[in-house]
């Protein structure tokens, strides 16, 4: 077997070393009954043709968004990532190493996750970040549980515009933490009143720019009406791409910043893995849950970086730790960084306005149509429109023209009839004016 | 130009070893890696929140960034370089095959919210992932969402808390061994448990007398990574097990390490109620410089329906995604989207190339050179428990002893030889631990190459050669770094130099 290095002469010569006439004498202190007689009911080991046939026929049942025109958005995006992104991040210097536990071995992941954090502070317009979290949504979670332990106050009001999933992982985490939360109902038209909602209790308001719907809203009046009420305000952004256009979330008064970085770097994946982007104010940063690199220096008076703060953590502070995350998105951060570096003040200012440009040319299109209505008065690239009749069989009718023509609210909320007309629809540098005008032609014909 | 007096080089670098300066400081304005057209002029909808004023981003072309990032890999151990031999992470090789298939546009390329009639091979393939893991644990459900075995932890000991609150109960002592890895305490108080920690025996496992004296009606679970974080199957895991059942508590197993008996042994046989399996250490995901990973989690049928959203359903119309709680009973959902997808694709093209056959040989070679290691190095070193051992070798610091040297300086002595250091300090039970996990795919002539340094290293320690030690490393990229300045004054991010005047102050 072709990763197994050992011959069985090499098997016998160790057994011999260690006194032991078999492997399976090596189980010894596994319950007889419970040791397996015969090889488990799976399929046997298979060459490497075999196998990558065998996941290409499962891949071949897919529809890959590289063959359909492509306007799905909701948390992950569809962006072109260059080419020397993906040839850095397989070098097996960085793909096959492990967390940076011996620093003097492990310089080139420190640095770009030092880097990294930089690059998250300056376009979150924060002080520090961390070196990531699992994904956008888990970090929205973990937010809301450190402003509890900032504020020592256990009422989280969470934004009716913010992400379904990450509010529902908040939720999971709330129930068994007794966290209480007041759930803003969804908010299409991006109207709510969520500064009603903050009272002397209140450890924070967590709220989604742009929001899940696509609006854009301006956060300074609520981040006053926090700040006045002793409550944190945690800003998340689905789409980092946005911040490259628009204000960023510290300058609009943000505590805490979330969000998911895969639009940066890192292919769609079905989902995943992605990389959560933690940012928060200096003061908070021994509140703060996850990795973070520190700059230092070596015997020799060398500057170098070196995992650190880590008295936060579980490994050595256990039951008392911010946090239970060990392992984080590394790899993925590297991607991120990777396509930043590429882009730089210039390129990341530019494909935001691309995006920007794009979707301003969808939302013309689609506002046309007889029957279509766009719900957004300020978005970045994504926003949402109400048709006629329900989406979900409109988008199903969609696709059979090889259009991904968006997300219906009602896949998140199939028990609202008055969200289920809801399209969520996004264009990125990605989609081309032929693939706007075959979208709106087709949801011409459709409705 | 005088000689840099560490290097002894005009450059300040030294042969391969090259400096590198970071993105920022590097920066030039106007300067891009990349082509993007100008945006067509559209009249903006951002509502008056245009950014305003610079990001502070730096302005590199390509041939900076490619060559910015190859001298940073350079800078890094890694696996395709060397035995990687840090205990209780399973480093083991990371097939290219798996980074190939991941990569295929019709996995890659998907959005994880597609009509779910366009993402069926996908589905299958989750689907396909649930049945090797169920199948090689014996277990009759899985979770896969959770993003890595912390997650995984999370999920297992959520879904433990809905099945007690479900039949009212509130109890919430969670039992943990004090050799456990800290995120199980961790995780254990984020499911609003309160931890007690049970000591372990003279033999490295959980002390069965003082086990039994934790028990009573307020214990809720235990968390048991099993084989456990000295190396060692814990044998009596099913009295364990029978006892926790008997007073209606509930075994989580921690299967970090379940690389030793994947393919052997089934977790199911031993009584447990779930447990995460890390596909970035048994199923050879790569570790990535610290993640991704995955944690997908098994459970007995007693929790099967606590499982977190989404999961795959297969019937006639197909396979279907329920995102959606329908019976009340799931605990929710933990993750966003759909779980590590990319993980599940590498981790099945994994166990497909082993087969049911192949992976009883990996174990089976994982815990050979472990035992090797130890038996090779039992005199030279101190082993920490007598007798043979799973996936691991652990030793004490007891072979140091008044030579001076400690457990750090012998690992930083190691990076000089050209080795990654095994896992130090831990399990906190042994004192100076030295965890060291070479897993299956290290060939016998590179474990001789280690067993002679090794033995070696400890001779020379022994022998007095003690600045040998204090001194290490001395041919890595940085030498011993001040973690203790790091901490007191964080500097967690680059900032722009201060104009001198400022500085002055």
């Amino acid at each position: 077997m072709r990763y197994l290095p050992l011959t069985d002469a090499d098997r016998r010569d160790m057994l011999a070393k260690i006194g032991v006439t078999s492997i399976d004498a090596l189980y010894d202190d596994v319950p007889k009954r419970a040791r397996l007689s015969k090889p488990v009911d799976l399929p046997d080991h298979q060459g490497e043709l075999e196998v990558e046939r065998a996941i290409a026929a499962l891949a071949a049942k897919n529809l890959n968004a590289g063959q359909a025109a492509c306007f799905l958005g909701g948390g992950a995006y569809r962006h072109h990532v260059p080419a020397a992104v993906d040839h850095l991040i397989q070098r097996g210097e960085f793909l096959t190493s492990y967390t940076p536990y011996q620093p003097e071995v492990t310089q080139g992941t420190l640095q770009y996750l030092f880097e990294f954090q930089t690059q998250v502070a300056l376009i979150t317009g924060m002080d520090v970040a961390n070196a990531s979290m699992y994904d956008g949504a888990t970090s929205a979670a973990e937010a809301v549980m450190m402003a509890t332990r900032v504020t020592r106050r256990t009422r989280a009001v969470v934004s009716g515009g913010l992400h379904p999933h990450y509010g529902e992982i908040t939720a999971t985490h709330a129930r068994f933490l007794e966290i209480d939360l007041d759930l803003a109902p969804p908010d299409p038209e991006g109207n709510e009143d969520l500064i009603a909602r903050i009272d002397g209790a209140t450890a924070c308001v967590i709220v989604q720019n742009p929001s899940f719907f696509g609006h854009l809203r301006d956060l300074r009046k609520l981040s006053a009406a926090c700040r006045e009420k002793g409550a944190l305000l945690i800003v998340a952004v689905g789409e980092t791409v946005s911040l490259g256009a628009v204000e960023s979330p510290g300058a609009m008064g943000a505590d805490i910043v979330v969000a998911e970085g895969q639009s940066i770097g890192n292919a769609l994946g079905f989902g995943g893995p992605y990389l959560g982007l933690f940012a928060a104010r200096d003061k908070y940063v021994r509140q703060m849950p996850g990795r973070l690199v520190g700059e230092t220096l070596d015997v020799d008076g060398r500057r170098g970086w070196v995992l650190t703060l880590a008295t936060r953590e579980q490994h050595i502070r256990r039951e008392k730790a911010t946090s239970n995350i060990c392992t984080n998105s590394g790899l993925c951060a590297l991607a991120f960084t990777i396509h930043l570096a590429l882009l730089g003040e210039e390129g990341f200012r530019r494909l935001a306005a691309l995006n920007h440009a794009a979707a301003v040319q969808l939302a013309e299109r689609l506002s046309a149509i007889k029957g279509v209505t766009v719900l957004n008065d300020a978005f970045f690239n994504e926003f949402t429109i109400k048709l006629p009749r329900p989406a979900a069989g409109v988008v199903d009718r969609l696709v059979e023209r090889n259009i991904l023509g968006g997300i219906p609210a009602s896949r998140f909320w199939p028990d609202e009839p008055a969200l289920a007309n809801l399209l969520i629809v996004t264009a990125t540098e990605t989609n081309t004016v032929a693939e706007m005008d075959a979208f709106a032609t087709a949801l011409g014909e459709i409705l | 130009m005088k000689p840099d007096p560490i290097t002894d080089t005009f450059s300040g670098d030294r042969g391969l070893r090259l400096e590198e300066p970071l993105l920022f400081e590097q920066d030039r304005s106007g300067r891009c890696g990349v082509d993007l057209p100008a945006p067509p002029k559209v009249k903006s909808r951002l509502g008056g929140l245009e950014r305003k004023g610079p990001i502070g981003l730096p302005g590199l072309s390509e041939p900076q960034v490619v060559r910015h990032y190859t001298r940073l890999s350079q800078k890094n151990y890694a696996i395709d370089m060397g035995l990687y031999t840090l205990g209780s992470c399973t480093m083991k090789h990371n097939p290219r095959l798996n980074e190939r298939a991941v990569r295929m546009p019709g996995l890659a390329d998907l959005h994880p919210l597609q009509p779910i009639r366009t993402v069926q091979g996908a589905l299958e393939l989750m689907e396909q992932v649930a049945h090797w893991l169920k199948t090689l644990t014996g277990m009759p459900a899985v979770a896969l969402s959770p993003g890595a075995g912390a997650h995984g932890e999370l999920c297992g000991m959520m879904a433990i808390r809905a099945a007690l609150d479900d039949r009212g109960d509130k109890r919430r002592r969670v039992l943990v061994p004090e050799s456990a890895h800290g995120t199980n305490p961790a995780t254990a108080v984020a499911c609003g448990f309160t931890v007690d920690p049970i000591p372990a025996d003279p033999s490295g496992r959980v002390d069965l007398a003082a086990f039994r004296e934790k028990l009573g009606p307020d214990v809720a679970a235990i968390m048991l990574t099993n084989p456990n974080t000295c190396g060692l199957f814990e044998r009596d895991i099913v009295e364990i097990a029978d006892a926790l059942h008997k007073i209606g508590a509930f075994f989580y197993c921690d299967g970090a390490n379940f690389n030793a008996i994947v393919g052997r042994v089934r977790p199911g046989d031993l009584g447990i109620d779930c447990m995460h399996i890390n596909l970035h250490k048994t199923f050879s995901t790569p570790h990535g410089g610290g993640g991704p990973g995955a944690g997908p989690v098994v459970f007995s049928d007693k929790l099967a329906s606590y499982v977190p959203l989404p999961f795959v359903v297969h019937d006639a119309e197909g396979f279907r995604l329920v995102e959606q709680a329908f019976d009340g009973k799931s605990f929710g959902r933990l993750k966003g989207f759909h779980g590590q997808m990319g993980m599940f694709v590498r981790a099945l093209a994994y166990m497909m190339s082993h087969g049911g056959d192949g992976l009883a040989q990996v174990s089976g070679d994982a815990v050979l050179n472990a035992n090797y290691i130890l038996a090779s190095l039992k005199s030279e070193m101190s082993p920490a428990f007598p007798g043979t051992c799973m996936h691991e070798a652990l030793f004490d610091d007891e072979f140091l002893k008044g030579t001076g040297v400690t457990t750090l300086d012998f690992a930083k002595a190691m990076i000089d030889e050209g080795y990654h250091p095994m896992t130090m300090y831990f399990p906190l039970i042994v004192h100076g631990a030295m965890l060291i996990e070479p897993t299956e795919t290290e060939s016998k002539d590179s474990l001789d190459r280690f067993i002679e340094t090794m033995a070696a290293l400890a001779k020379a320690a022994k022998e007095g050669d003690k600045q040998r030690f204090l001194d290490a490393p001395r041919f890595s990229p940085r030498r011993r770094l001040d973690e203790t300045a790091a901490a007191r004054h964080p500097v967690l991010r680059w900032k722009p130099p201060q104009p001198a005047s400022e500085t002055a102050e």
